[in-house]
């Protein structure tokens, strides 16, 4: 009788309720506080603001409301890894790790799983591979193609001839600092430049002893894989010694406002790639009028515009195109994990896409195939005006050398898939 | 003389001033140390809160704005002035004062009598607590320090020393800011001798430093003197901030500069001042030289963390005191 009486009540609950209402579920593995929160505040404002317009301007996608899911990880792996355990039961559809080291943990997982993974200039380079890594991308942008844009544009600047130059590489000593070093000493071989390799311990607080190296070496170009308070230091140090900032170049992950500003007028000039072109786009009005003065800004409002700001909007339009096209392919707008893999490897962004969403030249043009997960590898420059207090872009995107990443990435990616048994191929 | 030489002395002159940014924060342990028998874990962390709390009083910022925003669904961020560096700094000095009184009296005033492990536990719970203050109160973005500290190398030092060298000799390159923050430094060590040696309370500071009991038995109060070691310990902190976060921006980061002083105690003893410093010298200078012989060209550079532990710990297997360490005898 009892439980005829309970399931009754179950029953009269879920008619009460009415059909449910499906949610498109996206994690933010954020870190909002300590060491790192700096960059992790402004991309994780950008990522929600723009999922909090598309609910607010178009009901979500294709219909269905974004939920996001944030979780705060400290931009630790440990936490990052108890975030995504944490939240993948609520039906997550994709993940930003947004920390190469969680990424890392998070490639067998996520696999296992079946949900996508997303990581946009960071984590593992080789992933580009598709057919090793099905449930991993890092459209638009890796590692490797930083190194090659980097001296595509040093080539640029200096004739077409790097020959007898010296480039001095300072990097954080970690698995993320050293990642460009092979695709660099590969492109010094065939470019003519000597590459000298100056690593900093973490955090990199104290880097007296590189930059006088730096100092006595006289390079004629410095570029850094940096990250936290490595960026800032660097800059000072830099501007300390009196390198030209002009021939200095930051990775993306050292080309924020909150890199340059400490230093002051010194920064001036400085420069870093960007993945991401940073300009007053119209969606950035669209998010100030319909997100954040009706008060569902997911920061305070301030980031709105900064470099990791837009970049975590990119991050959310890159995700929100993909569930779109998983959405069209499957015909159903309650799309699965699964689904939203199949969205991700069909992706094309077009010139026109991106100036019908307000986000004019926000990014180079690419498509996404099993093959290809990495996209085209573009890359820009833009320069530090302390003055205005802004990045100015100094370059169209820049096509990297793929006669160079290409095998890289092959090699890397078969080497992984040997190790871990897997046979490539497409889903 | 060859241009070699004469960059292993920069080198030198460099490590000395790396050494004596090391022995701001290392001094900050000591102090509480040598009174309390306390291995302070919270230092690095009263470092960054106090710069925080030093920029955040100069900016006119309001204290916990996001808490309150969120809270009271207003919008208030700033109070619309700024407060002179000066005044900002006195103000900042009193906030630790207050500190010290609260650690005092809501946490180790309880804990009197305890092993020394639990008070260090104690203080790691302080450090995650300061640190989650820190954050509510100011927030976690960068922070620039206008205090007006020079920064950049001395041109003066270059130009008249570039001529000792051959044409690849550039001159020494000395950073202003070091030579401020050794100014500082040493400002701030007379200042503490003179306070311990010439002040009634500096004298209890040392009583109670060489025998509770016996400082207890005088009348000393205990509690006052813990006090009086934290207050001096935060203002040594905000020195340290102020002088990190001139490089670097003010940034949660800061905390971990705790990490550079271990290395700094272990070879110049936890109990005393000039160990601080001597040790703080001789760190920076074996680290940076270190990597100027053989780390950077043998050994793929970044060696200074490591070889900075090793340098201490060779010292600590001869003198497990430190160098100015008590020497430490068991009456059985």
């Amino acid at each position: 009788m009892k439980m005829k009486t309970l399931a009754a009540m179950a029953l009269a609950g879920t008619l009460a309720a009415g059909p449910a209402l499906a949610e498109l579920v996206i994690p933010d593995l954020s870190y909002r506080t300590g060491p790192y929160a700096a960059g992790g505040t402004p991309f994780s404002d950008g990522y929600q603001d723009y999922f909090a317009l598309l609910n607010a301007r178009d009901g979500g996608i294709g219909g269905e409301a974004v939920r996001i899911v944030e979780c705060e990880t400290g931009y630790n792996t440990e936490k990052g890894v108890e975030c995504y355990e944490a939240t993948k039961g609520e039906g997550a559809l994709i993940y930003q790790p947004l920390s190469t080291g969680i990424t890392y943990q998070l490639i067998p997982k996520a696999t296992a799983d079946e949900i996508p993974i997303h990581t946009m200039g960071y984590g593992r380079t080789s992933a580009a591979n598709g057919e090793v890594f099905n449930w991993v991308f890092n459209y638009p942008a890796n590692y490797w193609d930083a190194a090659s844009v980097a001296v595509n544009y040093l080539l640029d600047e200096n004739g077409g001839s790097l020959d007898g130059k010296t480039i001095a590489l300072v990097y954080h000593n970690s698995a993320y600092g050293k990642e460009p070093i092979r695709t660099l000493e590969v492109l010094s071989e065939m470019h003519g430049f000597e590459l000298s390799q100056l690593a900093v311990d973490h955090p990199g607080q104290e880097q007296k002893s590189q930059w006088l190296q730096i100092r006595r070496e006289r390079p004629d170009y410095v570029l850094m894989w940096g990250w936290g308070v490595m960026n800032q230091v660097a800059v000072q140090e830099a501007a300390n010694i009196g390198f030209p900032m002009e021939n200095f170049i930051g990775n993306w992950w050292a080309g924020a406002e909150h890199d340059v500003t400490p230093a002051g007028m010194a920064a001036d000039g400085y420069k870093s790639l960007n993945m991401n072109r940073v300009v007053d786009y119209p969606v950035l009005a669209d998010i100030q009028s319909m997100v954040h003065d009706a008060g569902n800004a997911a920061g305070d409002g301030s980031n709105l515009g900064s470099v990791l700001y837009v970049r975590g909007m990119y991050a959310a339009m890159l995700a929100a195109e993909a569930i779109a096209k998983a959405q069209e392919i499957h015909g159903v707008s309650a799309v699965t994990p699964a689904m939203v893999r199949d969205g991700m490897e069909a992706l094309e962004i077009t010139a026109a896409r991106m100036s019908e969403l307000g986000m004019e030249g926000i990014g180079p043009e690419f498509s996404v195939s099993c093959q290809n997960h990495g996209g085209s590898g573009q890359g820009l420059v833009q320069q530090w005006n302390a003055a205005d207090g802004v990045w100015v872009p100094l370059t169209d995107f820049i096509q990297p050398d793929d006669s160079v990443t290409d095998p890289l990435v092959a090699e890397d990616s078969m080497a992984f898939a040997s190790e871990s048994n897997i046979t490539p191929g497409c889903l | 003389m060859s241009a070699d030489f004469l960059y292993g002395i920069e080198v030198i002159i460099n490590g000395l001033m790396a050494g004596v940014l090391y022995a701001l924060v290392a001094l900050g342990f000591v102090l509480i140390f040598k009174a309390s028998g306390i291995f302070n874990y919270a230092q690095g962390v009263m470092a960054l809160f106090a710069a925080l709390t030093l920029v955040g009083i100069m900016e006119g910022q309001v204290p916990f704005g996001h808490l309150i925003n969120a809270i009271f669904g207003t919008d208030v961020h700033h109070f619309g002035w700024e407060v002179p560096a000066l005044l900002a700094i006195a103000f900042t000095v009193l906030i630790m004062i207050g500190f010290a009184w609260a650690v005092q009296r809501f946490v180790f005033r309880h804990l009197v009598g305890q092993e020394p492990i639990i008070l260090f536990m104690a203080t790691i719970g302080l450090a995650y607590f300061l640190e989650g203050v820190g954050d509510l109160m100011w927030g976690s973005d960068i922070k620039t320090l206008a205090l007006g500290l020079p920064q950049g190398g001395s041109l003066a030092v270059e130009e008249w020393t570039a001529g000792l060298g051959g044409d690849d000799f550039y001159g020494f390159f000395i950073d202003k800011l070091d030579m401020v923050a050794t100014l500082v430094a040493a400002v701030l060590v007379i200042s503490l001798v003179v306070f311990a040696q010439y002040t009634k309370q500096g004298r209890a500071m040392r009583a109670v430093a060489d025998d509770h009991q016996a400082a207890l038995s005088v009348g000393i109060s205990l509690n006052f003197i813990w006090v009086l070691v934290w207050s001096l310990a935060g203002i040594v902190a905000l020195v340290a901030g102020v002088m990190w976060g001139a490089k670097s921006g003010v940034q949660f980061s800061l905390s971990l500069i705790a990490l550079k002083a271990l290395p700094v105690l272990m070879l110049g003893g936890f109990t005393s001042i000039p160990g601080a410093i001597v040790g703080g010298l001789i760190i920076g200078v074996g680290e940076k030289l270190f990597e100027y012989t053989i780390g950077a060209p043998y050994l793929g550079g970044a060696t200074e963390n490591w070889f900075a532990y090793m340098l201490a710990l060779i010292f600590l297997v001869f003198r497990p005191q430190g160098l100015f360490g008590e020497k430490i005898i068991e009456r059985v």
